[in-house]
């Protein structure tokens, strides 16, 4: 059979079965009870949004100096607004935050520098931030030398001291887990035994137990001319402490990799460091990634437990401010904006650590 | 044999280390001098005691008995290190050495003076236990509560000073139990209870933060006793003189009328107490190992009781408490100095 006439043009699709509607009628709109769903979902929505929209923005007041400024209709941001370089330095002396400003955008273009791919010298750039900037940033910070003077720790907090405790944290308990989880696997018996006293002795005490030790307890085996500074005694504990979770994250990651892959680099005629450091812990530490930042994040939300043993980190000294009579009663803000900073923070090392996984993917993920 | 011939030689060699601690703690005005600052154990955040301003400085009256104690020791109110503790640490960092004085609100008890390892030097603010009440209740006494629901806090002695009280009285109440300071007035706000009973200082404080703080009284009766005051090491009497009398001669200065703003003046007054208080007649801060101008230095730097109780907690502050009991003797309260003579 001929067919004579023309060939129908071709049409676009139902505007029902494309575009915005579409989606709304398959995902939202499918039949009565979804539908009913859909509808109870968006009132609870706009019960919780609009209210929370008209404190945060619309009803909030932004501009002044004291309390008087806000309505209390809304949020109060005056308050962290006038208290904002003592949540971001701590008791820092006000003539003395450029040093500590050139040592955050150090920390901030280095950490850039080496997360975004394009730029090029990259092994230098690490070099400089493990070895030159923590010496920088102690001579910046602390004072002491070029007659820089001198800002003893317990003048440091806030969002900084957060920073430098969660960094160094997690500075330091990379590689110190990493030998751990290696000497655990280890067939000496004294390295095997120390590794797994040391992990299960960290692991099994509370964090709050260690810097309440290290804060209180330690002074007392000291003599009493011989003080370790307060800061230092919490970092080397949230250290120690940090490096033993870490240690099982990785003793994890090493647990997953075949053993042949060890043997045939042992057939190629490696050492034991190089089958390690070029074979074993490269697919190791890629695949724990996602552990391996879990336990960063967690230890960066830890930090705040130095609040116990009298440092102000971010929490701490907004918990400070909420004491001052001026400005009494404005705990909502302050607990927002402490919330608001440690998102920021915890979601862009999630985020980071999601783009470290995709552009390391090579094939092993199932 | 041998084997304890090694146990002893290391006890020998270990015994002298674990001296020097014991020996080297007990001097510390000398540390305090050698280091040039006084380590002064305070609280984080309590509004009235001690807190930081918006310019990064602790203000409150705890925090001023430690600026005192260093204009005494050091002839310079600022050399105060302020640590602030934990209410589980402070005792620890007193005994360890990380504080040279302990002055955060802590409440002198008999257990606590006798087996902590610690000595009160006295009073800087009698505390108790009081009642807030809505001013349209129109209440004037807490004899009048029978049947209120009353907000507290979990896990302080105000709940157990609270049933005792109403027992003894005959009245019933209800409680209604928070976990914060800020829970318990949001809920005495919110009307969930008709009475917030606290410490008489955090009820002021609390009040404050109400939309309107004149809808709330404090009532008079205080129903315990709560005196807070400095404390320090036992095993070091110089050091535990120092602190007690820079407070005395803040009580001294108020009750001679010397203060911050005409201390000067009176350096030519011809009142022989005055004349003594400020150093120009004998020399008793000597005898502690201060200069003679040490109380002039506390109250030239810091004020006299007064000047530190206004510009914290009473009319100068935010809270206005009324003196009350920490009024001076001779002005109906108990606050009462021994003569410096």
């Amino acid at each position: 059979m001929i067919h004579n006439q023309t060939m129908i043009e071709q049409r676009p699709a139902p505007s029902s079965s494309v575009g915005a509607v579409a989606w709304l009628r398959t995902n939202l709109f499918n039949g009565p009870i979804n539908t009913i769903f859909t509808l109870i979902g968006l009132y609870i929505l706009y019960l919780l949004v609009v209210p929370t929209v008209q404190w945060a923005f619309i009803n909030a007041d932004w501009v002044g100096t004291t309390r008087d400024d806000c309505s209390r209709e809304g949020a109060c941001w005056v308050f962290i607004n006038a208290r904002l370089s003592q949540f971001i330095y701590g008791l820092y002396p006000s003539s003395e935050i450029w040093r500590a400003n050139i040592v955050f955008a150090m920390f901030f273009s280095l950490i850039g520098w080496l997360a975004i791919p394009r730029l090029p010298f990259k092994r230098w750039v690490a070099i400089f931030a493990l070895i030159v900037f923590p010496v920088i940033s102690f001579v910046l910070l602390y004072g002491g030398y070029f007659d820089l003077p001198k800002v003893p720790t317990h003048r440091w907090g806030g969002l900084m001291l957060t920073l430098l405790l969660a960094t160094v944290g997690m500075v330091g308990a990379l590689p110190i887990g990493i030998v751990l989880a290696l000497g655990r696997r280890s067939n000496m018996p004294i390295v095997k035994s120390f590794c797994v006293v040391f992990i299960e002795f960290w692991r099994g005490v509370p964090l709050i137990t260690v810097l309440f030790m290290a804060s209180v307890m330690l002074p007392l085996f000291l003599p009493s001319d011989m003080s370790v500074d307060r800061l230092v005694r919490a970092l080397i504990g949230l250290t120690l402490f940090q490096s033993a979770y870490m240690a099982e994250v990785i003793r994890g990651g090493l647990q997953a990799i075949p053993k042949g892959q060890e043997e045939a680099a042992a057939a190629l005629g490696m050492t034991y460091w190089k089958r390690m450091g070029l074979i074993i812990l490269p697919q190791a530490l890629k695949m724990m990634i996602p552990g391996i930042v879990n336990t960063f994040i967690s230890l960066f939300k830890d930090t705040t437990l130095v609040m116990i043993i009298g440092l102000f980190d971010l929490l701490g000294i907004v918990q400070a401010a909420l004491a001052d009579s001026r400005w009494l009663g404005f705990s909502l803000e302050g607990y927002v904006f402490a919330a608001f900073m440690f998102w920021v923070f915890c979601f862009s090392m999630s985020r980071y650590s999601q783009y470290l996984e995709r552009k390391l993917h090579t094939g092993h993920k199932r | 044999m041998n084997t304890t011939r090694w146990l002893g030689l290391g006890i020998t060699l270990l015994a002298p280390a674990l001296w020097v601690p014991a020996t080297a703690m007990a001097d510390t005005l000398e540390n305090v001098q050698a280091r040039d600052s006084v380590r002064c154990g305070v609280n984080a955040a309590q509004p009235g005691f001690s807190s930081l301003d918006d310019n990064d400085q602790y203000r409150g009256l705890d925090t001023d008995v430690c600026r005192a104690i260093a204009a005494a020791a050091l002839g310079d109110a600022s050399k105060v290190n302020f640590v602030p503790l934990d209410s589980v640490e402070r005792f620890a960092a007193l005994q360890s050495g990380e504080v040279d004085v302990l002055s955060r609100t802590t409440t002198w008890t008999s257990s606590r003076d006798t087996t902590l390892g610690m000595n009160f030097t006295g009073v800087s603010y009698y505390d108790g236990q009081a009642f807030m009440v809505a001013s349209d209740l129109g209440v004037q006494s807490a004899k009048e509560l029978d049947g209120a629901a009353v907000c507290t806090q979990s896990g302080t002695t105000s709940e157990l000073n609270l049933s005792d009280y109403f027992r003894i009285n005959n009245m019933t109440y209800d409680a209604v139990v928070f976990d914060s300071p800020e829970q318990s007035i949001a809920g005495f706000e919110a009307g969930r209870c008709d009475v917030l009973s606290s410490d008489a200082s955090q009820l002021y404080a609390q009040r404050i933060q109400l939309a309107d703080p004149n809808m709330a009284v404090v009532l008079p009766e205080i129903i315990s006793k709560e005196p807070l005051g400095p404390a320090v090491r036992q095993g070091d009497d110089q050091w535990f003189n120092i602190v007690k009398w820079s407070l005395f001669a803040m009580l001294n200065a108020e009750e001679l009328g010397v203060s911050q703003a005409n201390v000067d003046e009176q350096l030519s007054s011809d009142n022989p107490d005055v004349m003594r208080l400020l150093g120009q007649d004998g020399d008793f801060g000597e005898a502690m190992g201060l200069q003679t101008d040490w109380a002039y230095q506390i109250v030239k730097q810091v004020g006299n009781y007064a000047d530190i109780y206004d510009r914290n907690v009473g009319t100068g502050s935010d809270f206005k408490i009324a003196r009350g009991l920490n009024a001076l003797w001779k002005d109906g309260g108990i606050q009462y100095a021994p003569p410096i003579r």
